[in-house]
């Protein structure tokens, strides 16, 4: 504690930024890594913001100036990735979908912290009844595949199709359920340990108000945690979103691209060898994903004083051990 | 759930109040609570996913709005009680399921029961094959990254297991399908068997359903080896899902283990690496990797879905996705609820197992 303190006084803000911190602190295959998913997630937010500069054609567009598309066509100077069976053009549709997944992303994790958050602290703070009927609700919900319980959830909020918000929403709500009591479960323990700290007692004592100690004094001494779970549930959401757009309870493709619904259409092309409709959504989804997870992952690991990699000391003890 | 990290759990069992019981007591009262903490989460999903389907409307209206005529959908919304107020519904379905009937569905007409039998065994037998392919590949692959942990194998391995995760099984299976069906033609596209076996199968008395078994029983090897070839990519796909997450299951606790000092007095009574490895630090590993196994039920009944729809595999999951299409809410139901029944019992024996194995389990 007084090493990361000392650290946070001597540094700029900058240094002390989750990720930033994180790969100060790595060595080794650690760093390799952490960097590694930084430069993939790198790569997908670059994706996003330059979508519309980047993009040869719009993501619904099925025609330019010189006639309409080809359908299927392999990838060609004027399609450098080729073309899909319904004639859309494949690497706009790969590039405009990581606006697609970031906004899903954004939506439905600040939904889910929300959520997650304001119950987990209601729950651990009060306790008693209500917290003992949340921690089975919860549990119930936690145990189910999340899969199934977001196919439920879109069906019942869109009915299984939509513009582009429309279909953005049903996904995000979608995911949230499916994410809140993950945020519930960590909040809950967290507060629960924090509520019997020395400090709560006397805010207490001084007076403040459940709202106050929950808010300030408990909640920000608990959000230890949540950096790590936002990239892991980062990259969850994608996998959970492209599953909904497999399936067909995702987007509609006029009004968005989205990863998942191209490779649904994709799937017929593969018996036949037409590989390029699917590879490269494919690939978006797992390098997304990958990026995502190695930074969540190698976070972990450094908070982690057991996992983290050390340098010279730690080798040499583990090569005495081994002689 | 197919989060990597295990979040900190508190357990169902964890409600109850600890009670100092009887030493020799405990497991048998340990059985009963936890026995008893399965009907609050079946109840709950059962409860959340009536209402859920209701929001939307009847399931008649749901189903077959707009292709009857308004008089004889209000007479057979009205036969099948749906105008009732929602509470009694609940009330009726609640003890409908208690008999164990799950009503008809809307599109087929089929007992909801029938409908489970029929596809719920092609979804286990693509569950056992797949849970095959991740045991055989997660748990050696888990056991070399422990004993290289930091070195070059353990990276390539840790990174595999990454990918495993990250890879959505219909871009797996899709790859899969390109290179050996399409590409190289050495196994079929899709489906479960060619239809000459399936008619083969269905021709067989007193079926048990899960098509390996009955090929083996009626020593019919032509169908065993179609059957065989058809399982095959959809095993893989769905197995490599879970491999990962066994392979690195099967890393951090034997890593635990393997830092014990009952490992170095093993090692310096001159027992072999391969020994210590397999025996000394593998076994007490294993608690943990069965509580977290068990878990993985779920991540593998949603791979399911996913897998089914790719492969053409007609199971619960792909059905599941049919009778959503065809808004039967009456089928869907039934589903949901059977796979919310298998999650809570599986969960029960995962525990009941670590009980079992680990004294310290049960309070």
């Amino acid at each position: 504690m007084s090493t990361s303190e000392l650290h946070a006084s001597r540094g700029p803000i900058l240094g002390r930024l989750p990720v930033v911190s994180h790969l100060r602190k790595s060595v080794g295959l650690q760093r390799g890594m952490l960097v590694a998913g930084v430069i993939l997630t790198g790569f997908f937010l670059l994706a996003t913001a330059l979508a519309p500069l980047l993009a040869p054609y719009g993501y619904s567009q099925l025609s330019d100036n010189s006639g309409s598309f080809p359908t299927q066509q392999a990838p060609s100077a004027k399609h450098l990735l080729g073309t899909t069976v319904g004639g859309y053009d494949v690497l706009s549709r790969v590039l405009w979908g990581s606006q697609t997944a970031v906004t899903v992303i954004v939506v439905s994790v600040a939904m889910s912290l929300f959520l997650g958050v304001a119950l987990g602290l209601l729950s651990g703070y009060f306790g008693g009844w209500l917290d003992r009927i949340m921690v089975v609700i919860a549990d119930a919900i936690y145990a189910f595949p999340s899969l199934l319980l977001a196919i439920v959830m879109s069906i019942v909020i869109s009915r299984g199709q939509s513009s582009f918000w429309g279909g953005i929403l049903a996904c995000s709500f979608a995911i949230t359920v499916v994410f809140v009591p993950q945020y519930f479960r960590v909040i809950r323990a967290e507060t629960i340990r924090l509520k019997a700290e020395p400090f709560v007692e006397s805010a207490k004592v001084v007076g403040a108000s459940s709202l106050r100690i929950m808010g300030r004094h408990i909640f920000t001494n608990a959000t230890r945690t949540l950096p790590l779970m936002f990239t892991l549930n980062a990259s969850e959401a994608i996998l959970t979103l492209a599953g909904l757009g497999f399936l067909g309870f995702g987007i509609e493709p006029s009004s968005a691209s989205e990863w998942g619904f191209d490779l649904n259409k994709a799937l017929s092309d593969a018996s036949s060898g037409i590989w390029w409709t699917g590879v490269f959504p494919g690939l978006a989804i797992v390098l997304t994903v990958l990026g995502l997870t190695l930074v969540g992952e190698s976070i972990n690991d450094l908070n982690d004083p057991r996992l983290r990699g050390r340098r010279r000391a730690g080798t040499k003890q583990l090569k005495a051990g081994k002689a | 759930m197919t989060s990597l990290i295990e979040v900190p759990e508190a357990k169902p069992g964890a409600v109850t109040p600890k009670s100092k019981a009887a030493p020799g007591g405990g497991l048998g009262r340990y059985l009963v609570v936890r026995f008893f903490l399965i009907i609050p989460t079946i109840f709950i999903l059962v409860t959340l996913v009536f209402f859920m389907m209701r929001v939307i409307g009847d399931p008649i209206t749901a189903a077959q709005g707009g292709r009857l005529p308004p008089d004889v959908l209000a007479q057979r919304i009205h036969d099948a009680g749906y105008d009732r107020p929602i509470l009694v519904q609940y009330a009726e379905y609640l003890g409908q399921l208690a008999t164990g009937n799950f009503g008809t569905t809307i599109t087929d007409r089929r007992p909801v029961v029938d409908m489970l039998a029929t596809f719920g065994t092609a979804t286990l037998e693509l569950s056992i094959n797949a849970l095959v392919v991740a045991l055989a590949v997660g748990i050696p692959l888990g056991l070399i990254a422990a004993q290289r942990r930091d070195k070059g194998q353990d990276a390539v391995l840790r990174c595999f297991a990454i990918l495993c995760y990250a890879t959505p099984v219909f871009f797996s299976g899709l790859l899969l399908k390109l290179v050996f069906s399409a590409w190289l033609g050495w196994l079929p596209v899709a489906g479960r068997t060619s239809t000459r076996t399936e008619l083969t199968m269905q021709g067989l008395a007193a079926p048990s359903g899960i098509y390996w078994l009955d090929a083996l029983r009626s020593g019919n090897m032509a169908a065993l080896g179609d059957i065989a070839a058809h399982a095959v990519l959809p095993a893989i796909a769905l197995g490599l899902l879970t491999a990962g997450v066994f392979l690195r299951l099967v890393r951090t606790n034997v890593i635990g283990t393997l830092g014990k000092d009952y490992i170095e007095a093993g090692r310096s009574r001159g027992v072999s690496e391969f020994r210590l490895l397999t025996r000394h630090a593998y076994k007490p590993a294993l608690i943990p990797i069965i509580t977290v196994m068990g878990l993985q039920i779920a991540l593998m009944l949603g791979g399911a879905v996913l897998t089914e729809t790719t492969f053409e595999w007609k199971g619960l999951g792909y059905q599941l996705v049919q009778y959503l299409n065809a808004r039967d809410f009456v089928a869907v139901q039934g589903i949901v609820v059977l796979l919310a029944v298998i999650v809570a019992v599986t969960n029960f024996v995962v525990d009941v197992v670590a009980a079992l194995i680990d004294p310290r389990v049960r309070y």
